[in-house]
């Protein structure tokens, strides 16, 4: 790379030369023509490096890059694979990345101090869904007993009623029941322990007052972090019987005829908020222009993955397929991010909205679905104390940033790059979803509440209980 | 001098000449061309049975068509960078058409480094991290050679840290770089500092070592000499110390090459810096059914590097030693 850089500063040297004949030759064009002013500034930052885990839903920073959206918006970005979301999160809080792909818990945890604390924000949600739970082949074929079959298949949406017998199996013989996510504050993590809890199974409390950050007290099955690529190989291992993670890791299992995916979060809540784009509170202040100009780059990447209901997801797979991109194979990242997805060998259905990036306002950083993530890290301990709903909201509004997007979707929209009727009606937007109805076990969401809301759950602190 | 007296002479002149008897050509030049080929047999033979959850073990055949995979890739990533160059140019000269003020500069290609630099950035690294130990260690080692009570004072801690792996030092390493190079423009990134500090760290011991015993080994006879002649300090070591130590000082440094090579592999792995280590961990991540043919490719260059590495040294070695006669191997 050194040798590269000498090379290419001799190429500097000419291109610079060059550079100012065409602009001397350009600027006189331009006084002549008179070019109109720009409403957004320059970028104050114009080379950028960015984080990101190899998983498909970080398509809209790789598809920003090689489409040249990034480029178009003045900004030169390096894209960097990371080792896992501990890493990614304290460099871009140490300033070694500028910005990076999140889970949605991530800028919130580090807010309220669970894990690092920094400020972190965000101002644009990468995409809805994407994540399955996958067992061990030896723990489907206990489970599949269980399961109501409809025609020889088994009847999807699976709910965790069928693995209970098996946990308890495992419990009688006074083995541990272990599955894997990705990071404490993950999707992931509130996703199984959303879905086992909703079949009668215990994940596990957090207790972080009295220093317990394992998140197995009380558990039926105990959780543990592994990072996304490491999933398959670790539960064919044997270390854990199952997990949660994001693509292509669970189809990965069914190429690798490992495991088995049970379940999606699509059919665990449907459309539910994933991963976000991240960026520290502090880089945000200093770099506004820089902030709305990317977030511009990644709405165009959106709504290219999205475009004809999902017709450039062929291409998209293929940049994704690159070594340094995700990596994996074609037909395993194909699989899902092509609206299909593989349940056991052979079973494919369609679940056209497995990987949603940009319909149904997918980009937009709703209050409710911060609101969520904090009921979620409150019903598990993760949060130790009670706290008002006017707490949640305020935490929502400090890391959730619609007005950063709002700036970024109308610039998009006066430079004819995207139609206002795509984007939610910024000026009447509250930023809360209405109700949401569609979860596995029929318990509705209303974010505006979240302590009633707690109080549905079977499973879970409540308003006032302590550990 | 007679015609007929020359040829024979001629032909004596030849016949005397040190010619690598036939048995001798054999051993040197075919015998590591039957092991290889047994190797490569062998390697086919097993690899086929080999079945893990990416495919089969890579054989040979699969193993070079991913080498191939890589230099097109490396080529089709120079086009790119091309492109990005031009495409910037002409971007720079657009905005300095509507923003004079700007300073507008040609910033590096922000593509994916290749493979190929990758094993730049290893080599270099792991080059920075000797060259430092190496100054560090030759006038330590000096010293504890020179003094005993040198030695003795210092070698409870060679002896406590020589063992330690690299793999223990690298989170100090990671958190001290963050924490005390802090500069708003780097001249190095902290990825290559860490690097190169791990290194050092570990391929310290050898050279330090192997100087030391080298340096109080010198014959009785020389440091006589050097007395009668009232050599001073500095004389006494570039003269008699310097010359006669030689031998084992690049003993030691050839060492702690090799160590420091397979060190920076390990370290690039973990800290997730750049270089041939971050290749074989990211190919590892992909999990493709290409991932286990690219990864033998890194194995293998990995190993030709550090083998061209050890050669180097024993060059150098032969140059700067003033026994020519000692057999190096």
């Amino acid at each position: 790379m050194y040798s590269l850089k000498l090379l290419s500063s001799v190429k500097l040297i000419i291109k610079s030369l060059r550079v100012v004949l065409i602009s001397t030759v350009l600027g006189g064009l331009a006084i002549v023509t008179g070019v109109s002013a720009q409403e957004l500034g320059w970028p104050e930052k114009e080379e950028l490096k960015f984080g990101f885990i190899k998983l498909t839903d970080m398509a809209p920073l790789a598809v920003a890059y090689e489409k040249g959206y990034f480029e178009e918006e003045g900004l030169y970005v390096t894209l960097e694979a990371q080792a896992n979301w501990k890493v990614l999160l304290d460099r871009v809080i140490d300033g070694q990345l500028d910005g990076a792909h999140m889970l949605a818990g991530q800028p919130l945890g580090a807010t309220i101090g669970y894990g690092t604390k920094a400020d972190i924000i965000t101002a644009f949600s990468m995409d809805l869904n994407g994540n399955a739970i996958t067992v061990s082949n030896d723990i489907w074929k206990e489970m599949k007993k269980h399961v109501p079959h409809e025609g020889g298949k088994p009847v999807h949406p699976i709910s965790a009623d069928s693995l209970k017998p098996v946990v308890d199996d495992f419990k009688s013989k006074g083995k541990p029941f272990k599955m894997g996510m990705v990071f404490p504050v993950s999707t992931h993590n509130y996703e199984l322990r959303y879905w086992l809890a909703a079949g009668g199974i215990h994940p596990g409390f957090y207790a972080p007052h009295k220093g317990d950050t394992s998140g197995q007290i009380d558990a039926d099955a105990l959780l543990s972090v592994t990072p996304p690529p490491q999933m398959p190989s670790t539960m064919e291992a044997g270390t854990i019987h199952g997990y949660c993670v994001g693509e292509p890791w669970n189809q990965q299992a069914v190429f690798k005829g490992i495991g088995v995916p049970v379940v999606t979060d699509y059919e665990i809540w449907k459309n539910n908020p994933e991963k976000v784009f991240g960026v520290s509170k502090g880089w945000a202040e200093k770099y506004p222009n820089t902030h709305i100009r990317v977030v511009k780059a990644m709405i165009r990447a959106a709504m290219w993955l999205d475009e004809d209901n999902n017709a450039n997801r062929p291409e998209a797979v293929k940049i994704l397929a690159k070594s340094q991109y995700v990596g994996a194979d074609y037909e395993v990242i194909a699989n899902s991010m092509t609206g299909t997805f593989e349940y056991e060998k052979g079973d494919k259905r369609d679940v056209p909205d497995f990987n949603v990036f940009f319909r149904y306002n997918a980009t937009y950083p709703f209050y409710s679905d911060a609101i969520w993530y904090l009921t979620q890290m409150r019903r598990w301990g993760q949060i130790s104390e009670p706290k008002p709903d006017s707490w949640y909201k305020d935490i929502a509004k400090q890391v959730y940033r619609p007005d950063i997007y709002a700036q970024a979707a109308k610039a998009l929209i006066t430079e004819g790059k995207a139609n206002a009727v795509d984007f939610p009606e910024f000026a009447t937007e509250t930023g809360f979803k209405p109700p949401q109805t569609e979860f596995i076990d029929k318990i509705v969401y209303d974010g505006s509440q979240p302590n009633a809301y707690l109080e549905k759950f079977a499973i879970g602190l409540k308003n006032d209980t302590k550990i | 001098m007679s015609k007929q007296q020359t040829v024979p002479m001629i032909f004596n002149h030849v016949r005397d000449m040190n010619w690598p008897t036939l048995n001798q050509f054999l051993t040197a030049t075919a015998l590591p061309i039957v092991g290889i080929v047994i190797f490569l047999g062998l390697w086919s033979l097993m690899a086929k049975n080999i079945d893990t959850s990416l495919g089969t073990f890579p054989g040979p055949k699969a193993v070079w068509q991913q080498a191939v995979v890589l230099v097109g890739e490396h080529n089709a990533q120079m086009d790119k960078a091309d492109k990005f160059y031009d495409r910037q140019e002409q971007r720079n000269a657009t905005r300095l058409a509507k923003d004079p003020d700007y300073k507008s500069k040609i910033r590096d290609f922000t593509g994916a480094p290749t493979f190929f630099e990758q094993i730049w950035t290893s080599l270099y690294t792991v080059m920075v991290g000797f060259i430092v130990a190496s100054l560090l260690a030759i006038p330590l080692g000096i010293l504890c050679g020179l003094s005993k009570n040198a030695y003795t004072a210092i070698n409870p801690l060679i002896q406590l840290f020589k063992p330690v792996s690299p793999l223990a030092w690298l989170p100090l390493v990671t958190m001290v770089v963050s924490a005390v190079y802090v500069s708003s423009d780097p001249m190095f990134s902290k990825s290559f500092i860490t690097s190169a500090v791990t290194v050092s760290l570990c391929c310290l011991w050898p050279t330090l070592i192997n100087t030391a015993v080298g340096v109080s080994s010198i014959d009785k006879d020389l440091i006589n000499v050097s007395k009668v002649l009232r050599l001073n300090g500095l004389s006494h070591v570039t003269k008699i110390v310097l010359p006669s130590s030689i031998p084992a000082i690049f003993t030691g440094l050839r060492l702690s090459l090799g160590i420091g090579w397979m060190v920076l592999i390990a370290a690039e792995m973990l800290a997730q810096n750049p270089g041939l280590g971050k290749f074989v961990w990211d190919e590892f991540q992909n999990g493709s059914s290409e991932s286990l043919a690219r990864i033998m490719v890194a194995v293998l260059t990995i190993g030709v590097i550090g083998f061209g590495l050890d050669r180097l040294m024993l060059a150098l070695q032969r140059k700067f030693s003033w026994d020519k006669s000692a057999v190096l191997r």
